[in-house]
């Protein structure tokens, strides 16, 4: 079973179970795996930082307030907060062009954030692949934690 | 006033203007690659990301996007999407080559299908600031080449514009009788400024 995750969104699942995320761009996809449990979670994150905005609807935007916040969840349902592990795909910078008000880096100030989130709840990154220009959907297995990313011109990878 | 508070009166009327002005857009785009260009009368509406990414294709897409931000008197962003078939046979057109040449985009399709951008919102804006005495400046194409969802969360997002709904006019355009080129125009603003371009055109 393939469960979808939105935009600002995040689901759990366990194995035998693979969640997706479709066209990740400048927004960064966070999963969360615990290799005993085989329960996984993944999360599509747009903004780093929720503290720059005073009407905060939906914590799984930010990095700052999502990674926590799935972290929570997946101990509800007997993930292991020591035994996670996390894996980060994202943060691209789709467009060229010289209007700086809309080229401000979005993408590599999401990586940096939730490197430093996950840094803080002491999660270790297993594996990475960020920054560049290109699109990127991510799908996380919670048979073993493997996640696949595909891009454009049949392009997959697989950390 | 909210986001959904636009009356139907109002939408109408923000249509016409888009009308005339892609009307005016269209023509020439024409002129630049020497064929007749069909367009749908554009529509004026409230869409969620997911309903933007549903009109065009899926999330994955392979299109041409095409930015560029509206300043002045009418903030808002301007943006063309073509899907990747499309974009090379606009680049054949446009570059005067055989149809069925372009198979990639190099640096000099790419600055062909931003000329596109650059053309069409040139005579948009020029158009309706004619019309309403308002002030209009265009900011510099932006290009990407990607998946439909990657490129357009991303514009969005820069834009802090990925809240709720937006407020969307779009139409599809024809540059082929034929139908094998096919995009989409999207105008993203806000309320504020529908309601400056209404007392400006006397409502």
């Amino acid at each position: 079973m393939e469960l979808q995750v939105g935009i600002a969104d995040y689901k759990i699942t366990r194995d035998p179970g693979r969640l997706i995320t479709l066209g990740l761009g400048s927004c960064v996809g966070v999963s969360l795996y615990d290799p005993l449990t085989k329960i996984g979670g993944l999360l599509h994150v747009m903004l780093p930082d929720s503290t720059q905005f005073n009407n905060v609807n939906r914590p799984a935007k930010f990095a700052d307030l999502g990674i926590p916040l799935l972290v929570q969840e997946l101990q509800k349902k007997g993930a292991g907060g020591r035994r996670l592990q996390a894996k980060l795909v994202g943060g691209a910078q789709m467009f060229s062009g010289l209007d700086d008000s809309l080229v401000l880096n979005i993408g590599q100030r999401n990586v940096e954030k939730a490197r430093a989130v996950l840094k803080e709840l002491g999660i270790k990154i297993l594996a990475e692949e960020v920054g560049g220009n290109r699109g990127r959907t991510m799908i996380l297995d919670t048979a073993d934690g493997k996640v696949i990313v595909r891009m454009l011109g049949n392009v997959q990878k697989v950390i | 006033m909210n986001d959904r508070e636009l009356s139907a009166g109002e939408l109408d009327a923000l249509q016409e203007i888009s009308n005339i002005g892609m009307g005016n857009a269209v023509t020439s785009l024409a002129q630049l690659i020497n064929r007749r260009v069909e367009m749908r009368v554009p529509r004026a509406r409230f869409l969620s990301f997911e309903e933007v990414i549903a009109l065009v294709g899926g999330y994955e897409e392979l299109v041409a996007c095409v930015s560029l931000r509206l300043l002045g008197d009418v903030p808002g962003i301007i943006l063309y999407l073509f899907d990747g078939r499309s974009a090379y046979r606009l680049v054949d057109l446009l570059l005067g080559l055989p149809a069925g040449t372009t198979d990639a985009l190099d640096e000099m399709a790419e600055s062909a299908v931003k000329e596109v951008g650059n053309v069409l919102t040139g005579s948009f804006v020029s158009a309706i600031s004619q019309m309403t005495g308002l002030r209009m400046i265009t900011a510099v194409p932006l290009f990407a080449f990607d998946m439909l969802g990657a490129v357009l969360s991303s514009l969005l997002v820069a834009a802090g514009r990925i809240e709720d709904a937006v407020l969307v006019i779009e139409t599809e355009l024809f540059p082929d009788q034929s139908g094998q080129i096919k995009g989409h125009f999207f105008l993203l603003t806000e309320p504020g400024v529908i309601t400056r371009l209404m007392s400006a055109l006397g409502f």
